[in-house]
């Protein structure tokens, strides 16, 4: 077995010492299933007359479909139906929209082009497998190839093809105002003209599949009362269940979802697209109906983490402090957004790691490119930028002659110390990590370093404040594309400056979810009243305009934390720099509650899960 | 649409084959096609009766196509086979993929093929005719009947070595495969995935012709590639399998294989 | 479509089934007699999930020709337990919490099942080389190789 060792001497005081079951072996409340084969995965629910439904794929990059031609795939034995896009009655969505991000930019199926390799253009359903593999086979589609991108930052430069018209910048829009997502901490600029050493690196992960031992896959079926059941191993089932209710344009009460057992998913099964097409299957032909993809799929079509481009700048003083950090990021979504643009948020609130800097800056764009579009997996929106901060420090350590494990106890965050996303560090132990990690490996350290604690010395003098911050409006939509814009990096030439201790912008509340979520009354099959009498707990009254942040009560960064709202995308967000005047009074008034929009729980008289009203 | 035909011989069965038809021996090449939908096949041609004898012939030795890898381990006469057979697969591979069926291996599997080539293999057909492996695969896209064995001349003892470069121990398919034959005024040094068959390295036999002396050695490495053509894969580069290929052979012919 | 009748012996009890031309015996282990035990990962022998015992040896359910095991024993994970007694093996696992997802752990019983019929007494090498062809993405490989010689052991009368 594998030892664990408790180091309940750190950090003795915070913590109520009354774990009962960690560190003792226990048994997997699941495991005799598992050990017996009973284990329920979703192919293991037997149906009689099982229909099988396989995708035609594209075999391009980047094509427009001239015309698919079904008639010999029909007349194959056993075809039971084929299908295309125009059998999708909301053939739009993304899957963030159940949380109201981001803009409907992905088809369930392509109509008029692809945009990546394996993408989805047509279905055939028969009696077997096999037999759905050669009418696949037998579907003919007319492709005009496209000249394709394939390389986050060829993609943003002026000129590059447009893979979606729906962001033709092929950026995300963030805050409807940048193509990138910005953090500005401090003045870096600055803070490098005074750096005894400038360390520059580019670092890239590629796109990481997380090959589940069970291929994403689901069986629908009809049920009693016009509803449908979905076995499905999504690690998402409400995601799915409302992603297939608005596509389908159907009802999410007449779906029936059963999953919660996946031969491991990683993050790979969380898209949400066997689920909605399976049960397509089943509502045309009547019959159950399993889509499962193959292996291959799994690794061509099947959402990866997506590949991850970073340029890191430091400023670096003889004796190790690192003074300031400057992050380039690009993120390939692949095709479309799906879950990457939220990731870069998360990711930016993240950074310059688990150091203390005083002056940041980053610049991160998400990038739409003709691959496979990304999705989720462990520790997303995180880990390869954490690989480039690591890869990173021992550069410095390099640079400036010191041992590596010291350089990052001297620049260790601790408790109290003031973050780039403007939130204080609590709970930190990266000095301790590194004591114990440098000890268990026999590398010497210094006494010096032996003797830091991250409860010390934390937040006091500059470190507890946010410093005075230079800012710019550089990275406009659009203007990169015009070719305005040369530089992807932060700005060399800050336009404006916000004092100590502000948080220069403040995104207040959220607003309406997308007309697209509107839910009437008859989808979710019972009156519930109109959108805008809905609530019978009220909307809080909105504010009339923010409240003056302060240093002790942040309100929201210029990153977003985790936890924080995803902005929007449509309509726009009303930001309102701090020390301006509040928004005109004919602005659209967004839903502002007093609380920010957290994890979509708490939302009055909605359910972000159903994509309807909450039944009360 | 699929049909499967079953013959009591591999004889009767070589007679069936013909176009849109495959012969099914362990099934590891043929029913992967199958589940994935291969559309240049829809006869799956089967026999009752398959060879599975290893052991001494009038030319060395002899083993029938039918003989799993799982049989090559179980056997004494072929002890020199082992360390290849036993780095086909996992076990449950092993004791269906055959010998026969290795032949047709395509990269990055066939590496029983690779050492069967160094070692100078025959192919036996199931009408009796033979030819040299070399000459066998050339054609092998093109082959009309079975293949019923292959025989191979006896060795020296050690003269024989296989090294399969793989990134994940104690499975994994093959980056490329090395299989040197150091037999005196013959020998031969074989690649695996260094090309679209395994291919022999000429230029370095030629430098190892009198002998694998620590000169020898240096200088067959240094042309070992000559008239290979390694592929850009998911696995590896061709520029990293060109550069990695000198390191791997030395280490084979120095010290048998260990990194 | 042309079916043939297949019978063999499954889990010591006989089963007989129609069979489309070309299954592999994976379909018709799971759909035609209904032993869901062995899974579906990857259809080209890569993760062993499918693994069965035929005539006591280990073979990739996914990549045998159904037809092929006429006559034949098979022995999936639904034979293992005797009656309400789990085999040691399972026992192992169980309590060594060999598995996360738990689908590839039919397979890994079945391969190791295969090891310890053949080879009562593995070394941990022998069990690493045995679960070789087994991918599990979940937990890794230490507690499973560890619940494999602990159930060796106990196989064995002795104690791990």
């Amino acid at each position: 077995m594998s030892s664990i060792e408790f180091r309940k001497d750190l950090f003795a005081d915070e913590r109520d010492d009354t774990l009962k079951e960690i560190g003792k072996p226990t048994v997997r409340q699941d495991i005799l299933g598992h050990v017996t084969g009973r284990t329920p995965y979703y192919d293991d629910h037997l149906f009689d007359g099982l229909l099988h439904m396989r995708a035609v794929r594209s075999p391009h990059h980047h094509a427009e479909i001239r015309s698919i031609d079904t008639s010999a795939a029909e007349r194959m034995p056993g075809v039971r139906r084929v299908a295309t896009a125009k059998d999708v009655p909301n053939n739009l969505n993304t899957l963030l929209s159940l949380i109201n991000f981001g803009r409907d930019d992905e088809p369930l199926c392509a109509h008029t082009k692809v945009r990546y390799l394996g993408e989805t253009v047509a279905w055939v359903i028969a009696d077997t497998e096999r037999q759905a593999r050669d009418a696949v086979a037998a579907v003919r589609v007319d492709y005009a190839v496209l000249p394709h991108v394939l390389d986050v930052e060829e993609a943003i430069a002026p000129g590059a093809v447009v893979v979606n018209d729906i962001y033709p910048n092929n950026t995300f829009d963030y805050h409807e105002k940048y193509d990138h997502q910005k953090l500005r901490f401090g003045d870096v600029n600055a803070a490098f003209a005074q750096a005894d050493h400038v360390i520059e690196a580019d670092y890239q992960m590629s796109p990481i599949e997380q090959a589940p031992i069970e291929t994403c896959g689901a069986i629908a079926a009809p049920e009693t009362n016009d509803r449908f059941v979905c076995h499905t191993n999504t690690q998402a089932l409400f995601f799915s269940l409302g992603t297939t209710a608005k596509l389908l344009d159907m009802a999410s009460s007449r779906l029936h979802f059963i999953g919660g057992t996946a031969g491991g998913g990683f993050g790979g099964k969380v898209d949400s697209i066997v689920e909605p097409t399976a049960v397509l299957g089943a509502v045309l032909t009547g019959r159950p109906v399993k889509f499962a993809w193959d292996r291959y799929e799994e690794m061509q079509v099947g959402a990866p983490r997506g590949g991850e481009r970073w340029r890191l700048k430091d400023g670096v003083m003889n004796d190790g402090r690192i003074i300031a950090r400057e992050f380039t990021g690009f993120f390939d979504s692949g095709a479309y957004m799906r879950l990457s643009p939220y990731a870069i948020i998360k990711g930016t609130g993240h950074l310059p790691g688990p150091y203390t800097i005083p002056n940041v800056a980053s610049n991160v764009y998400c990038c739409v490119t003709n691959r496979t579009p990304a999705t989720a997996m462990r520790g997303f929106g995180i880990t390869a930028v954490d690989f480039a901060i690591e890869c990173q420090m021992d550069r410095v350590a390099e640079a400036v002659g010191m041992n590596p494990v010291e350089l990052r106890i001297l620049n260790a965050y601790r408790d109290g110390d003031m973050k780039a996303h403007r939130r204080k560090a609590k709970n930190t132990a990266l000095i301790e990590c590194c004591q114990v990690a440098a000890s268990k490996a026999n590398w010497p350290i210094s006494a010096n370093a032996v003797a830091q604690s991250s409860l010390s010395a934390g937040g006091q003098g500059e470190r507890g404040i946010i410093p005075e911050s230079a800012t710019d409006e550089e990275g406009r939509i659009g203007e990169r594309r015009q070719g305005r814009v040369p530089e992807t990096s932060p700005s060399k030439s800050p336009t404006g400056r916000v004092p100590a201790g502000t948080h220069v912008e403040a995104t207040v509340g959220v607003p309406v979810q997308n007309p697209d979520m509107q839910i009437d009354a008859d989808r979710i099959g019972h009156k519930m009243g109109a959108v805008q009498t809905a609530p019978a707990a009220p909307v809080p009254p909105s504010p009339a305009r923010v409240p003056a942040p302060t240093s002790a009560q942040p309100i929201s960064p210029v990153a977003p934390p985790p936890v924080a709202p995803p902005p929007s995308a449509t309509p726009p967000v009303a930001t309102s720099p701090v020390a301006t005047p509040p928004p005109p009074p004919d602005a659209p008034a967004p839903y502002q509650p007093d609380q920010p929009f957290n994890r979509g729980v708490k939302r009055p008289g909605r359910s972000p899960f159903t994509s309807g009203f909450r039944r009360r | 649409m699929l049909s499967v035909e079953t013959y009591q011989t591999i004889t009767e069965a070589a007679g069936a084959l013909g176009d849109r038809s495959r012969y099914i021996a362990g099934g590891t090449l043929v029913m992967r096609a199958v589940t994935y939908g291969d559309q240049r096949f829809d006869r799956i041609v089967r026999a009752r009766q398959v060879d599975r004898t290893i052991g001494p012939d009038a030319a060395g030795l002899r083993i029938g196509a039918g003989s799993t890898m799982s049989d090559i381990l179980a056997s004494r006469d072929v002890e020199f086979l082992h360390t290849v057979a036993k780095l086909v697969g996992g076990p449950a591979i092993r004791n269906m993929a055959t010998v026969g069926g290795n032949l047709f291996a395509p990269n990055p599997y066939g590496d029983f093929t690779v050492a069967l080539l160094a070692l100078d293999a025959q192919v036996v057909m199931a009408n009796g005719q033979s030819e040299s492996l070399e000459s066998f695969l050339l054609g092998r896209d093109q082959v009309r009947g079975l293949v019923a064995a292959v025989t191979v001349p006896r060795i020296e003892p050690g003269s024989f070595r296989f090294k399969k470069v793989s990134r994940v121990k104690p499975k994994g398919i093959s980056l490329m495969s090395i299989a040197v034959s150091l037999k005196r005024g013959d020998p031969r040094v074989v690649f695996g995935n260094m090309g679209p068959l395994p291919m022999r390295a000429k230029a370095a036999e030629r430098a190892l012709a009198n002998g694998a002396d620590e000169t020898a050695i240096a200088s067959a490495c240094a042309v070992c590639t000559e008239g290979l053509q390694p592929a850009d894969d998911s696995l590896a580069t061709a520029w990293y399998r060109n550069e990695v290929a000198p390191v791997h052979l030395k280490r084979l012919l120095q010290n048998g294989g260990r990194s | 479509m042309a079916k043939t009748a297949l019978t063999f012996t499954l889990n010591d009890a006989e089963a007989a089934v129609f069979v489309d031309p070309g299954a592999p015996l994976i379909d018709v282990l799971r759909r035609g007699v209904g032993d869901l035990t062995p899974k579906h990962g990857c259809g080209q022998g890569a993760c062993g999930a499918c693994t069965v015992l035929i005539n006591g040896q280990a073979h990739l359910s996914c990549l045998t020709l159904a037809e092929s095991v006429e006559g034949k024993t098979v022995e999936t994970t639904a034979g293992l337990a005797g009656g309400p007694n789990l085999h040691a093996l399972q026992d192992a696992f169980i309590e060594g919490f060999a598995a996360q997802c738990g689908f590839c752990t039919t397979g890994m019983l079945m391969a190791a099942k295969a090891l310890l019929d053949a080879n009562p007494n593995p070394s941990r090498t022998d069990v690493i080389e045995a679960i070789s062809g087994n991918l599990c993405r979940c937990t890794g490989y230490e507690p499973i190789v560890d619940a494999v010689l602990s159930a060796a052991a106990r196989l064995q009368g002795r104690t791990a």
